[in-house]
């Protein structure tokens, strides 16, 4: 109510955008150098648009020119219309479905007048509104667990309509929104059943499942054995612990087997076991050998800016996309990987500060839903490179090319910083 | 609410720094504790490239080219830039056909995929090269012209000293000797492009070339920092005479066997002859492997360099050699006479000469004019058996055996290009070995008229002219003078002058009288030449072969000896040709021939008659020409580039 007009700027997180106009511009000069060639004309490029850097830039542009747009939106209009861009997102991904274009084996394209758009980067962000307008509602009591199964059908359902699409890696971003979950109430032993999920699924891959059986079988003898004498005061107890054992070992014996030959594609699974060490087919790893030999080449301190081999020359596939941290490892080397994921951590430090500073539930849960999503891609993107994850193409947030993804964050950030400005603003 | 929730917090920026953590980690793993990632960018991205030099060229004594570099020019392919050329056309160019176009165009894709340059056509004709560059523009930019450096040999001679230059081998590539070679470099297989290679090949240069993941060169490596320039390889200046060389290739034409020319002032070879001879351009450009073969397999064998090879017992023209020893041992004089009837009786078999007249040998000078087959087994005896070395099996077989060593017998001398043979100067231990021990002078005594287990190859008996000639002494015969600009010690060895067994003058002075008597009135009368005394030496070495398991008397090898002019030695020649005879027959004029040529540059027109004689006769045996490749009717069967 006490918002001035005096200032246009008055409430803005200036950290926040400082960390993002530093992640954009590095973006811009690792594009640059994974295509940049000694004899290029760069401002004849930059005016045609020959080249990714040059339409990056243009995507900056556009992204200033919405995250302006959004920065003079008031920030009710987000409270207000949250559920709204739900359902026009939902119903986005179900029309890409239908009429979508393929575009390298995924389904997740719309053509719109020459350019490409893809709605699953932008459902995220409405996801994220709809999660912060459902647990901020009077109504939810989010230690129920009505209300929790709702959360999660929130955030599920776009995720299982872009699995449809066959962009998995985009859909396991939707998995990050139990990290707000958390932060609003869920269980923790929840986070804890899916470190011990992961575990399994992981010993289910790596071990023989029959050995694995028996290891079980022995582990749970053990377990009754020792703890015979609190079985005998507690029935129930002996019904849980066999219950897990019997889940456990359904899990290995049948339900990881069934995922790998039924539901994942093929290059999904052999992903996954390269990553896994588990196959050596030189083709599968290509990937990922030729991105960790471009980041380890970069030694200490780097080989320079645009003077890495492996990223000028093509080596790296998919070197301005999925693979944009390759540059930054090769160029820069440990010293500059370094202070790149520290500003990527000053940044989530930074909206979890600005999230528990919020009277408003919304803005909070939207704050945390933002940081969730930004870790997720930050970690898994990362780690695909440097060989820790199976190959999953999701972007690195404003720095790989793209304009899809750069819109998306962009927006995703702006929105929190307009409704972090309006915090003094009545609780929502 | 917001109080209960606030550990919930920190366990979020937990996760958030647990897994930056592993990250960072494994970051720190990948680029500063490991280090292969390093080489294997390099691996990846750096291409070595090496850049080759001009070979050094090679001139004769009078500075005319006689080995340099042509540029031959190779046409290569990138197979996916090739569109919209007219093929038919570029295939009648290059005579063949449309099937054998595509043939060829997949073999390259197969080889080296289809974005970079394969060899399409190598080392073009210079009839199809001419064709194609004038119409080169119609196959641009798929097809390329790129020069490539072949060696050349414009006066088409001295094939078998000069040697030619060959793709390494697998088997060379793994000795270490050659550890700086890689596979596809060429260098000297055979003569002086082998021995020294070191100098001629000059140094590789190497690029470092940036490429990208289609190995496309894309630019320097570093801007060139690493790079090192290619620095030409180094001159030869040979003391060989290219004229008198293709004079004796001529001479030799229809011949087997070999002349050697030295200037004994200085050991440095004027020629050296193998017969037959082929023109060393068939090694070199597109036909060379299939050349090659031919000429290996050629019956005449032109790739063994007889000269150096072959070795012949030296026959009558050893003489001057037990003579010098016989008068330095005191065992003879020059007044010594021999009673010679027709044949050497002091052996239980007699040793036949030419001569009966008495007198004939009546001193040494007659003695040697004439040949005197008794007079030299005579000299050889004495020497042996001499009294102060106690006896042949004593020391006298040793002695004997350490003169002809110094003389240059019996091991390689040298020479400047590989492959020499040392020839045999049987010793003491040959004979024990052979006789076990009951063996006396008789059993030796052929060995005085240079027949029996001696052997010597043509270079040999040519050095030793340069010994008498110099009254003494030698220089290891060799071939290059000089090297531009050198800074090794390759040619110190042959700077140095070799004092032989330190022989008195005057009996120096009774061999080379008695030579020059050979060419005044004695068996090498055919070889006067006007105005210059020579002196040389007949020789005629018996031939055997084992033919069906016998040992089977064959037409003899002639061989003349000489040096000239006598009183001050400028040129030692030795000639022999295989099966011709008598030594006066073939080889005297021949010797003489190139003395006249060498001293007198041209071949006086009283001559001319015995020239052409000596150029018409063949005296390769029909059998043996029949099968030859390098006969006159047969040659247009090797192809030329």
């Amino acid at each position: 109510m006490n918002r001035s007009q005096t200032k246009l700027t008055q409430g803005i997180d200036w950290p926040i955008v400082g960390l993002y106009l530093a992640l954009v511009t590095i973006g811009l000069m690792s594009i640059f150098a994974a295509e940049y060639r000694g004899d290029d004309n760069v401002w004849q490029n930059i005016i045609h648009l020959n080249k990714n850097y040059a339409r990056q830039l243009l995507w900056f542009g556009v992204s200033i020119i919405l995250a302006s747009i959004i920065w003079l939106t008031d920030s009710k209009f987000f409270t207000a219309t949250a559920n709204l861009l739900y359902a026009g997102g939902i119903l986005l991904l179900l029309l890409v479905l239908g009429i979508g274009k393929d575009v390298k084996g995924s389904h997740s394209w719309l053509v719109l007048g020459g350019f490409q758009f893809q709605p699953a980067e932008l459902t995220k962000l409405c996801t994220n509104l709809a999660l912060a307008k459902y647990l901020s509602s009077q109504e939810t009591d989010f230690s129920k667990l009505r209300s929790r199964l709702i959360a999660a059908a929130i955030a599920l359902v776009p995720a299982g309509i872009i699995i449809l699409q066959s962009e998995t890696g985009l859909a396991l971003v939707y998995f990050s929104f139990f990290l707000v979950m958390y932060r609003e109430g869920l269980p923790g032993v929840l986070l804890v059943i899916a470190f011990s999920a992961i575990v399994l699924v992981l010993s289910a891959l790596l071990v023989d499942n029959k050995i694995l059986f028996i290891i079980f079988s022995v582990i749970t003898a053990l377990v009754i054995y020792f703890s015979r004498r609190e079985i005998k005061r507690n029935r129930a107890r002996l019904f849980w612990i066999i219950a897990i054992y019997g889940f456990c070992s359904l899990f290995v014996m049948f339900v990881v087997p069934f995922t790998f030959t039924k539901v994942l594609k093929d290059y999904q699974v052999r992903r996954i076991e390269v990553m896994l060490g588990k196959e050596n087919d030189p083709k599968a790893t290509y990937n990922t050998r030729q991105s960790m030999i471009a980041i380890g080449s970069g030694g200490f301190w780097g080989k320079g800016y645009l003077k890495g081999t492996q990223t000028r020359y093509d080596f790296v596939p998919e070197q301005s996309t999925d693979f944009i941290f390759c540059t930054v490892g090769e160029d820069f080397g440990f010293f500059g990987s370094v202070i790149f994921i520290g500003i990527y951590v000053a940044l989530l430090f930074r909206i979890i500060y600005v999230a528990e500073r919020q009277r408003s539930t919304f803005t909070r849960v939207y704050a945390y839903g933002v940081a969730s999503i930004i870790f997720f891609h930050l970690a898994i993107n990362v780690s695909m490179t440097i060989g820790l994850a199976p190959v999953i193409g999701i972007p690195l947030p404003w720095v790989s090319y793209g304009g899809s993804s750069l819109f998306s964050f962009t927006m995703l950030l702006f929105i929190l910083l307009r409704l972090d400005a309006d915090r003094q603003m009545v609780l929502r | 609410m917001s109080v209960f929730n606030q550990p919930r917090r920190r366990v979020i920026q937990l996760i958030i720094l647990g897994m930056v953590s592993i990250i960072v980690v494994r970051l720190f793993f990948l680029q500063v504790v490991e280090k292969k990632y390093a080489k294997l960018a390099d691996a990846n991205a750096v291409l070595r490239k090496v850049v080759y030099p001009s070979r050094g060229i090679i001139y004769d004594r009078k500075g005319r080219a006689i080995l340099s570099n042509d540029v031959l020019y190779d046409l290569v392919v990138t197979p996916r830039s090739v569109k919209n050329i007219d093929t038919a056309y570029l295939c009648t160019i290059l005579k063949i056909d449309k099937e054998e176009f595509r043939k060829k165009i997949a073999d390259c894709i197969k080889k080296n995929g289809p974005v970079r340059q394969s060899v399409f056509s190598s080392l073009l004709q210079a009839d199809i090269y001419g064709q194609l560059q004038e119409s080169m523009y119609l196959f641009q930019p798929g097809f390329e012209l790129v020069p490539r450096q072949i060696r050349s040999y414009p006066y088409s001679a001295a094939a078998n000293i000069l040697g030619y230059i060959a793709e390494i081998s697998p088997t060379m590539l793994k000795d270490s000797n050659y550890a700086s070679y890689n596979s596809g470099d060429y260098l000297g297989m055979t003569g002086l492009e082998k021995t020294y290679e070191s100098v001629l090949m000059g140094q590789r240069g190497i690029q470092y070339l940036v490429k990208d993941n289609l190995n496309r060169p894309q630019g320097p490596y570093e801007n060139g920092e690493f790079d090192s320039a290619a620095v030409a390889g180094k001159n030869l200046r040979l003391s060989l005479d290219i004229e008198l060389q293709a004079f004796g290739e001529q001479m030799m034409h229809g011949k087997i066997g070999s002349i050697v020319a030295i200037d004994p002032q200085d050991g440095g070879i004027l020629a050296m002859v193998s017969g037959p001879s082929f023109d060393p351009n068939l090694l070199t450009g597109s036909f060379r492997s299939a050349n090659f073969n031919k000429l290996y397999l050629d019956t005449t064998l032109p790739l063994f360099n007889r000269a150096i090879q072959a070795q012949y017992p030296p026959g009558s023209t050893f003489k001057p050699m037990i003579g010098l020893v016989g008068l330095d041992e005191g065992v003879i004089t020059a007044n010594t006479g021999y009673p010679c009837y027709g044949a050497y009786m002091g052996c239980s078999r007699p040793i036949k000469c030419e001569h009966h007249d008495p007198g004939h040998a009546a001193n040494f000078r007659l003695a040697l004019a004439h040949s005197c087959n008794s007079y030299f087994s005579n000299t050889y005896r004495l020497c042996v058996d001499a009294p102060k070395w106690g006896g042949i099996r004593v020391g006298g077989m040793q002695k004997w055996a350490e003169y002809m060593n110094s003389f240059g017998f019996g091991h390689k001398i040298g020479v400047d290009i590989p492959s020499e043979r040392p020839g045999r100067i049987p010793d003491k231990k040959y004979y024990d070995a052979k006789y076990k021990g009951s063996w006396n002078s008789c059993t030796s005594v052929f060995l005085g008229i240079g027949q029996g287990e001696v052997e010597t190859t043509p270079l040999q008996m040519a050095n030793a002219m340069c010994i008498l000639a110099n009254r003494g002494s030698f220089f290891v015969p060799h071939f290059v003078k000089s090297i531009d600009n050198d800074d090794t010690h390759l040619l110190d060895k042959y700077k140095q002058r070799h004092i032989v067994a330190h022989i008195s003058d005057e009996a120096y002075d009774a061999v080379i009288k008695g030579m020059t008597d050979v060419v005044e009135s004695g068996t090498g009368r055919v070889a006067q030449i006007e105005g210059i005394t020579i002196g040389g030496k007949t020789g005629t070495a018996e031939n055997y072969a084992i033919v069906n398991g016998v040992r089977t008397k064959m037409p003899n090898h002639a061989q003349f000896v000489a040096f000239a002019p006598a009183e001050n030695p400028r040129i030692a020649v030795c000639v022999i040709v295989e099966r011709s005879g008598f030594g006066a027959k073939y080889a005297a004029p021949i010797a003489s021939l190139m003395i006249e040529k060498y001293l007198k540059d041209s071949i006086s027109s009283k001559r001319a008659g015995m020239l052409k004689t000596v150029m018409e006769t063949v005296t390769i045996p029909d059998a043996m020409r029949s099968r030859s490749k390098l006969d006159s009717l047969n040659a247009t069967v090797i192809k030329k580039r």
